[in-house]
């Protein structure tokens, strides 16, 4: 019988990177075409960071004393913004997680095993559609921000960097959501599994308030936290610091850009890694 | 040499459970084979070690030509699945479905396109062609699925319970598809829970229980063994039932069992329609009024009865071919 090695007609030419380049675009885009059909999701992930924006500025602005600062609502927005922004970009992690889920669910998963395409194009693919999603919400998050009165007071490049950071961390949990979202058995348990632990993690943090006034253990967690360097970062890069905020000795505290980076770059490589071991392994 | 599809003692076992028991299959270039069994049966997880979706615990495996095992990529360059669900992207329209997997098959783009709109037109769905497949019925989604594994015109195609949860029309339309599909050269492997369906569509069946294949043949191998047709008839009067019973003998193939509470006959035969219509006219020019009579084909019970002493115990395990539960090592 005849060995049917045979390259499909109109093959595609390319090595194994081209084609993982390729194969990761046309799911990416394929995930940006359901956002677009699927508006409501993109709304209400919006939802939620805004009623944060105003709750927090409003409701806490005047009782939340940052160093430097003073008891004034409009510092605490300004300090403030980095951490909503930061907690907003992880959320991301729940959409990777459903998406990757419903693939499973409805045997889209095996049949995009049984193709001749790249191992880890499906979940790369996904990760970029979030980073699209991601970058959005910022947008939209950031207009809003500037209505409640938040300012940058440093210049547009160093702006833009903190926005840089933030998509990178959002990036780096969205393989973190595709892990979860290839080892539960359905959409939902997704969604709920790439929450539940964002709220510890977001709030002992230095997001919604300094780290100065929790308990040692708590502190030193905060301020070693992954999500804590990014809002460090991020609040240099803006300008967001007060003049007098006492800046905590540890050592992400003191070089928070560089600290962010290495955390976001570590994520991704690690739950890439896991991640795509996980696919190859994935039962329908 | 083997055939297009050919697989030697393949085992997989889930935990305790020896979904696979030594799995042996052998399908010739350009013939069809039915998969027949109930559901946890090892169908669909015969199909997965085939299509390099599942790694088998031991065994081997050969694919157009190709070692499962040891050139993965290489076998699904040639192999179409359509698996047990509709795997389309509800929220794509069809085109852009059948785009993506084109695509993915590393077409180029415009190539992808144009054996999209081909597909289509194929499957008659080109009115639908720019409507979210979430907006079509089962029917529709079933045959975008099946154009989805033909993109690439793969000589190997598996088909995993293709008219499961389809209704007679639909069916009976896939099945009209498949023929054409396999008139064109292709070797397909395909599940079905219904005789009827694999007697319709295979050259040759492998009957499936337990993670073993019990029982090959073609479909007639498989009814001689099962015992093949029967009459069956019902008289008006239980007066009647001795003299019925000496028509029915004289032209069956066996002895004729009576029931007398329900005052039913039922002899074994060969013959088919022709031969029920020779027995009601002589049952009617002896006088005897009959209540009911009929042909009965033996169906997938009647095989595994004869077959395994054991009713088909479809549902009994339902799911367990589909959960996502387990540890399986795949081919990477």
């Amino acid at each position: 019988m005849s060995a049917v090695v045979q390259s499909p007609p109109g093959a595609a030419p390319g090595g194994a990177l081209v084609r993982s380049v390729r194969d990761s675009l046309v799911i990416a885009r394929r995930n940006v075409v359901r956002m677009a059909r699927i508006p409501e999701v993109l709304i209400f992930g919006l939802i939620q960071p805004i009623m944060f924006v105003v709750l927090f500025s409003y409701v806490f602005g005047g009782s939340i004393n940052v160093p430097g600062a003073g008891l004034s609502p409009s510092g605490y927005r300004e300090f403030l913004m980095a951490g909503i922004f930061a907690q907003t970009v992880t959320f991301a992690t729940a959409g990777a997680g459903a998406g990757i889920a419903d693939d499973m669910h409805k045997g889209l998963v095996d049949r995009f095993r049984s193709l001749p395409m790249s191992r880890g194009a499906v979940l790369t693919g996904r990760t970029l559609a979030d980073l699209v999603q991601t970058a959005l919400t910022l947008v939209v998050l950031a207009v809003v921000a500037v209505i409640v009165g938040w300012r940058t007071h440093e210049n547009l490049g160093k702006v833009l960097a903190g926005f840089g950071l933030l998509l990178l961390l959002g990036y780096a949990f969205s393989w973190i959501g595709a892990l979860i979202g290839l080892s539960v058995r359905t959409p939902e348990a997704a969604t709920s599994g790439g929450l539940i632990w964002l709220f510890p993690l977001t709030f002992i943090s230095n997001a919604f308030v300094p780290s100065d006034n929790m308990p040692t253990f708590l502190r030193v967690i905060a301020e070693w936290n992954p999500f804590s360097a990014t809002v460090q970062a991020c609040r240099e890069l803006f300008g967001n610091l007060p003049a007098g905020y006492p800046t905590p000795s540890a050592w992400p505290m003191q070089h928070p850009v560089l600290a962010s980076l290495l955390w976001s770059v570590v994520i991704v490589l690690l739950f890439r890694t896991l991640a795509v071991r996980k696919y190859r392994r994935a039962a329908g | 040499m083997p055939g297009a599809i050919y697989a030697e003692g393949l085992v997989k076992t889930f935990g305790d459970v020896r979904a696979l028991d030594g799995v042996d299959l052998d399908v010739p270039e350009g013939t069809v084979l039915g998969l027949l069994g109930p559901n946890g049966a090892g169908k669909t997880t015969t199909v997965r070690c085939l299509t390099t979706l599942l790694r088998p615990d031991s065994g081997r495996a050969v694919v157009a030509g190709l070692d499962v095992l040891k050139e993965p990529d290489a076998v699904r360059r040639s192999i179409g699945l359509s698996g047990q669900f509709a795997a389309v992207d509800e929220y794509l329209t069809g085109r852009e479905n059948l785009r993506m997997v084109g695509q993915l098959y590393q077409m180029r783009s415009r190539e992808a396109k144009r054996r999209a709109a081909e597909l289509l037109e194929q499957f008659h769905l080109s009115d639908a062609a720019d409507r979210p497949a979430k907006t079509y019925s089962g029917g529709m989604r079933r045959r975008l699925d099946l154009a989805a594994a033909l993109v690439v015109h793969p000589p190997v195609m598996f088909m995993d319970e293709p008219t499961t949860g389809l209704d007679p029309r639909n069916r009976q339309q896939l099945w009209g598809v498949i023929k054409e599909l396999v008139s064109g050269g292709t070797t397909l492997l395909l599940t079905t829970q219904y005789l009827e369906e694999a007697d319709h569509l295979a050259h040759e069946i492998a009957v499936v229980d337990h993670g073993r294949v019990i029982a090959k043949g073609t479909s007639d191998q498989l009814k001689a063994r099962t015992g093949g047709e029967r009459v069956e008839v019902v008289v008006r009067d239980r007066e009647h039932l001795p003299t019925a019973a000496e028509v029915l003998t004289a032209f069956g193939k066996g002895e004729t069992t009576v029931e007398e509470h329900t005052r039913k006959l039922t002899v074994p035969v060969t013959g088919g329609a022709k031969l029920l219509a020779e027995i009601i006219r002589e049952l009617d020019t002896r006088g005897i009024e009959m209540d009911d009579v009929g042909l009965r084909r033996p169906t997938l019970d009647d095989v595994f009865l004869s077959l395994t002493g054991h009713i088909a115990e479809t549902g009994a395990e339902a799911g367990a071919g589909t959960g996502t539960d387990k540890t399986e090592e795949p081919v990477t």
